[in-house]
């Protein structure tokens, strides 16, 4: 690789960087003041609670992106996988399913995940027991096909059971946090799978499977009525503080705001750590170049997987934060646009390997884009008053549904303007003290 | 029989229809990914743009009052051809090449590429809307039916698909003499096995850069616009159709157009064959066996179509990271 590395690209002084820093921070604080102002505190509180879990999405982005250079544009999937687990976990439980056949049909799919992925890793271990490396990809292959029927098969039987006794499995009714500690760790289970077989190979790679997983993940969770209803959606989610149906409406987003704000501070303060520590130079030196760190004796693909699976843990958390505010489950609503594409233009305008950077973006991102949907919508309007009144155009039916898919337009504009003009974004990485 | 016909129909047919849109767009999608070294994701936009532009083309037609042996669309994709192969240089021109010129990752000319993706969708749904739209304005499509001789069945094959066959069989033949015996051709093969030597015996690479993307926006026209007219046009394409072209892409071998094309009908026919009730071709057979035949023998139900190409993909970039036809690692 002989293209330029990233932290060498422009030397940023260390002194101009805080003043950088300060001047970003005002910003945002007077585009959030203008939030609040213009719109009401409980309406501002509700922005600032989704931004603070985008936030901890970027944050979770940069890691990946920023740290290790891993292209991965199925945030979608880590996210929406987080938010499914994170409903079984915390809803209240099914009574009709638990005393159906149901549970133990579910212990038998599980034993057979279980069992299925034993032989796939045996599988994979046949070379070291004499197999040659074609016959080792024959009984690879072959294992994966038989699994794969073995699986579907009993899917298919069960979710027909499920589906006719009880409706669906439901939640079961554990503590919030404890759901949400799940969807990270449901993330991360994904994401070690995705990263075993993925890492090795170049970044373009990674970034198709990421994709194919994203979508895969969602079309499972919108057919999969048995485990979380599907399309029929689920609500209304629990929340770790008194909901707004308690009483007090601002109160109650105020404390979720406390809680998602609480999480991020601790994300950030062990990101800042790790960035500082040993562990992050090795992680900047395998993204700046892999050859001479792997000579270093650094082992690139497991280092690789570390940070993949880390930085895919705060997408699971993040989701389900994000599903439990809104209370609602609904697998259709998970889309590419907002949960990933959005995500990735947070953390190219904030700056890529900036942690701050990355929550700066979120936030100001967020606003922005919350605020777009009603200027495009005025715009359109507008135009289509004055395009009625003098050339006597008659606008589509549907113009409202139309207006909003310029925020798609949008999102693609800024990330390929940010990469042509700002490549590091807003805050830059900050320059390694070696 | 009857089961036969049944299974060319749903299996056969479907499999190798969808195969030759493939095979279309991973023609494109490798030549870029060979000689640009990125992966192109707005490939999969580029086809639901084409399709628009062939629509407008026709619309305009009919409203010249123009009648043909074809449908309309047929032959407005021509003109819409050069047209989306123009919007690709231009897009090369605005987007790519300054990245490639500042001597940027060839990972952020792929983000650059989800840009123009995102682009892209919200221009064609702001003008386009998001429903389905059928292509054939002037007249219903033709349907032909072939009987076989003991079946009640017939195979039944639509005007689209014949044109589909009948396309993608000339372009192949045509791309084999391009890429064989024209000056341009073999430049851009030489580009694709080794820029480096390439550039030092003297081959120009803009104008492999330009056949590049003509090759590529010209196929994705033709393929979005046959495969919308097979179906409907509908806009929100994208996702479902580039996961397939990347796989049959990659296990063709990355810069093997012949490879993008083996791959695409691999593809395409794994898809429909894995999707596709075998418990019906067994039905006659019924009465010599021990066992109950299943109502569905399908190895994967319906709405996981998605997953059959990824894990095509999957086990050829483990075990093959080449591909059938040795393509380049990159």
């Amino acid at each position: 690789m002989t293209q330029p590395a990233p932290s060498e690209r422009k030397d940023h002084h260390s002194a101009a960087g805080w003043q950088r820093d300060v001047l970003a921070f005002s910003g945002l604080a007077i585009v959030i003041l203008v939030l609040f102002l213009s719109q009401g505190a409980v309406y501002s509180v509700r922005v600032m609670v989704e931004a603070g879990c985008y936030a901890l999405l970027a944050l979770g982005l940069t890691i990946q992106w920023g740290y290790a250079g891993m292209f991965n544009i199925g945030i979608m999937g880590f996210l929406a996988a987080g938010a499914a687990s994170s409903m079984l976990i915390s809803f209240p439980a099914n009574p009709k399913f638990w005393a159906s056949p149901g549970p133990m049909l579910v212990a038998l799919f599980i034993g057979k995940l279980f069992l299925c992925g034993i032989a796939i890793w045996v599988a994979n271990k046949a070379d070291q027991i004499g197999a040659s490396r074609r016959l080792k990809g024959i009984i690879v292959t072959l294992v994966l096909i038989v699994s794969f029927v073995v699986i579907s098969n009993h899917m298919a039987s069960m979710s027909k059971e499920i589906e006719s006794t009880s409706g669906w499995m439901g939640g079961l009714g554990l503590p919030v946090f404890f759901g949400w500690a799940v969807a990270g760790l449901v993330a991360a289970i994904i994401a070690w799978a995705v990263g075993k077989i993925c890492l090795g190979l170049r970044s373009d790679y990674l970034a198709i499977a990421t994709l194919g997983i994203a979508a895969i993940i969602k079309t499972f969770l919108k057919n999969a009525d048995w485990l979380t209803r599907g399309t029929l959606t689920v609500s209304p989610l629990p929340w770790p503080v008194p909901t707004p149906a308690d009483g007090h409406f601002f109160l109650a987003r105020f404390y979720y705001l406390c809680v998602v704000v609480a999480i991020m501070v601790l994300l950030y303060l062990l990101l800042q750590r790790a960035y500082y520590a040993p562990w992050g130079r090795m992680m900047r030196a395998i993204r700046d170049n892999e050859d001479a760190a792997e000579a270093m004796g650094k082992d690139v693909t497991k280092r690789r997987l570390q940070i993949f699976v880390l930085g895919c843990i705060p997408m699971g958390v993040g989701g389900a934060m994000l599903i439990h505010f809104a209370q609602i489950y609904d697998p259709s609503a998970f889309i590419d646009l907002n949960y990933t594409f959005l995500i990735w233009v947070m953390v190219i305008l904030g700056g890529a390997g900036n942690n701050r950077g990355a929550i700066l973006g979120a936030v100001f991102v967020y606003i922005i884009w919350t605020a777009s949907a009603p200027i495009a919508l005025w715009l359109f309007h507008l135009a289509a008053y004055y395009g009625h009144e003098w050339v006597g155009w008659q606008p589509p039916s549907d113009l409202d549904s139309r207006a909003l898919e310029m925020r798609v337009f949008v999102v693609g504009l800024a990330i390929t303007l940010v990469l042509r003009y700002a490549p590091n974004g807003v805050l830059p990485e900050p320059r390694a003290r070696h | 029989m009857n089961e036969l016909v049944f299974f060319v129909d749903n299996g056969l047919i479907a499999g190798l229809i969808i195969g030759a849109i493939y095979a279309l767009g991973a023609i494109g999608v490798t030549l870029i990914f060979g000689i640009l070294r990125f992966a192109h994701f707005a490939h999969g936009d580029m086809m639901t743009m084409g399709a628009f532009i062939s629509l407008i083309i026709a619309f305009m037609l009919k409203s010249a009052g123009v009648h043909g042996p074809f449908a309309l669309v047929f032959i407005g994709m021509f003109p819409a051809m050069i047209i989306t192969a123009a919007i690709a240089i231009g897009l090369d021109k605005i987007f790519y090449k300054p990245l490639r010129e500042a001597g940027a990752r060839p990972i952020v000319l792929v983000m650059a590429s989800l840009g123009v993706t995102l682009m892209l969708q919200g221009v064609l749904r702001l003008f386009g809307g998001v429903s389905a739209r059928n292509m054939f304005i002037d007249r219903p499509k033709e349907i032909f039916q072939f009987h076989l001789p003991g079946a009640h069945r017939p195979i039944v094959l639509t005007e689209p698909q014949v044109i589909l066959f009948l396309f993608t069989a000339v372009t192949v033949i045509a791309l084999h003499y391009f890429l064989t015996r024209t000056r341009l051709g073999k430049a851009m093969r030489a580009v694709s096995d080794n820029p480096d030597l390439a550039r030092i015996t003297g081959i120009s690479t803009e104008h492999v850069v330009w056949a590049t993307w003509i090759i590529g926006g010209a196929l994705a026209c033709a393929a979005g616009t046959l495969l919308s007219m097979d179906v409907a046009l509908k806009p929100d394409l994208s996702w479902n159709i580039l996961l397939p072209i990347f796989a049959a892409t990659i296990v063709g071998g990355i810069g093997q157009p012949y490879g993008a094309i083996a791959g695409g009908f691999l593809v395409g026919l794994c898809e429909s064959l894995s999707v596709f009730n075998w418990a019906i071709l067994l039905r006659p057979i019924k009465p010599y066996l021990w066992f109950d035949i299943p109502s569905s023998l399908a190895l994967v139900p319906t709405e996981y179509k998605l997953m059959v190409p990824f894990l095509i993909l999957i086990i050829v970039l483990i075990y093959r990271p080449t591909g059938i036809f040795k393509g380049r690692v990159l």
